[in-house]
């Protein structure tokens, strides 16, 4: 199935893969607020942060292309933006935001692509983020497979049906698919309910435990020092010596 | 009795739409013992056994292994009763089988490690342990029935209650269930329509019919009287 790519990617054995969520979690951080407050994406500055994710990609032995295409996804909800600020005379703002959106979207998914969600999430907690937060996120992730496998399954029994050789008006076609929209998210729904059930039925208390517990390596340490001292090098040295 | 393991009386159940699932229902089982859940759809079974761990609270009183089903006890029931649900896909939501065997002794407290090594010795002993690394999707459905019940006993659980276990099973892996569970020491539920995979493990029978026990009896009298079966 499509949807458990990336389950399958966090899986792979890399470098990446191998360095400790927390450390990754931590450059993530440091990579995307550097980033995001960088003002003049003109500049050498932004070198540091376009090199770092591509660097990585290597790194994790991953599809390259795959990788590259899928942090695309983020651009149609940018463009919209970029275009109003190209419109308003702003080049440089359009720019700066397709850039800084397109490499923030891949080095998330780096991260994403090179660590299982439970060492993620566990990782997210440990650090300091609200199990509340965190316990909302791993469901939010559980359940777009169930969503994901309902849809699919949902669609395959349409097409049995003739769904796509019909001659449906579009005003039909849209009842229809608005009617399959709706049992989609009802039949999800039930679905989601039953794998709390079962997840109550082994004792799940709130955290999804780990059969593996990190541990702090002098790998992860030397990572999280390095990248972090880069990052944070590249967006404070235009400041202190312009 | 010492030996009663579940102990209902007088349990009933409406659904928030106002069906009335379940009425009066009394029901004993004995540890060791494996009774058969029959009747019609809707008659209630999966609503019952629903509750026998709390996931559903209805009226009336129900104990398992002496201990009443109320908030304060579901933790310990819920490592008392394992339950292996009809759909085995949504009792299989960790990343790979492993750490999905491995959830419910996490859950019971145990170390990482410790519980990884329980879900790797069940894994063996359900025949599954060459799927440890395997994601549960792309598993076979006789194999994903074989992963969910390792799940739930790697809990070591005293009772076990199956839901339709047969379903989407071929006859090989059917036979390879009935193996599995008959070597099972510990007291067993089946809610099943398949009357042959019934009589393979279960010589008691009880017979749900409009959210009410109808019968409780030898499972051979309860199929004749209900003429429950392809063969009448």
């Amino acid at each position: 199935m499509r949807h458990v790519v990336l389950e399958r990617w966090s899986r792979s054995d890399s470098i990446l893969h191998r360095l400790d969520a927390r450390a990754k979690l931590i450059v993530l951080l440091v990579y995307l607020v550097s980033l995001a407050t960088l003002r003049d994406v003109g500049s050498l500055g932004i070198a540091a942060f376009v090199i770092f994710p591509l660097a990585g990609l290597p790194a994790s032995r991953l599809p390259i292309p795959a990788l590259l295409a899928r942090s695309m996804l983020v651009l149609p909800f940018t463009l919209t933006f970029a275009a109003i600020s190209f419109v308003a005379g702003e080049p440089e703002r359009a720019s700066a935001m397709l850039v800084k959106s397109y490499f923030s979207a891949l080095a998330v998914l780096l991260v994403v692509a090179s660590t299982p969600t439970p060492a993620l999430f566990h990782a997210a907690s440990s650090l300091g983020a609200p199990q509340a937060l965190v316990v909302v996120l791993q469901f939010l992730y559980r359940y777009m497979f169930v969503v994901a496998e309902q849809a699919a399954r949902m669609w395959s029994a349409a097409l049995c049906r003739g769904a796509k050789t019909s001659r449906r008006s579009r005003k039909q076609s849209m009842v229809a698919a608005s009617g399959m929209l709706a049992a989609l998210f009802a039949k999800s729904y039930q679905r989601a309910a039953a794998i709390h059930k079962s997840m109550l039925a082994r004792g799940f208390t709130g955290r999804i435990p780990l059969i593996e517990l990190p541990r702090w390596r002098r790998a992860d340490v030397a990572f999280l020092g390095v990248g972090s001292i880069f990052l944070l090098s590249a967006r404070l040295l235009p400041i202190l010596w312009p | 009795m010492s030996n009663l393991v579940i102990e209902a009386r007088g349990v009933g159940y409406r659904y928030e739409d106002g069906t009335q699932a379940l009425n009066g229902i009394d029901f004993e089982l004995r540890q060791g013992e494996t009774v058969a859940l029959l009747g019609p759809n809707g008659s209630g079974k999966t609503t019952f056994v629903l509750q026998l761990p709390g996931l559903l609270k209805g009226e009336g009183s129900i104990s398992v292994c002496g201990l009443a089903v109320e908030k304060a006890n579901l933790a310990r029931i819920r490592a008392k009763v394992g339950i292996v649900f009809q759909d085995s896909e949504e009792q299989l939501f960790m990343p790979s089988v492993l750490e999905d065997v491995a959830f419910g002794p996490s859950n019971l407290g145990l170390p990482p490690e410790q519980a990884a090594e329980k879900a790797r010795e069940i894994l063996e002993s359900v025949g599954m342990a060459a799927a440890a690394v395997k994601a549960p999707y792309h598993l076979s459905a006789g194999e994903k029935r074989r992963v969910a019940l390792a799940g739930v006993l790697a809990m070591s659980p005293d009772i076990l209650i199956l839901d339709e276990p047969t379903t989407f099973l071929d006859p090989p892996a059917q036979r390879d269930l009935i193996q599995l569970l008959a070597s099972l020491n510990q007291a067993k539920i089946i809610v099943t329509h398949d009357v042959p995979f019934a009589r393979a493990l279960a010589h008691r029978a009880v017979f749900f019919q409009a959210g009410r026990i109808v019968a409780d009896s030898e499972l051979e009298t309860i199929v004749r009287q209900f003429r429950w079966g392809l063969n009448y």
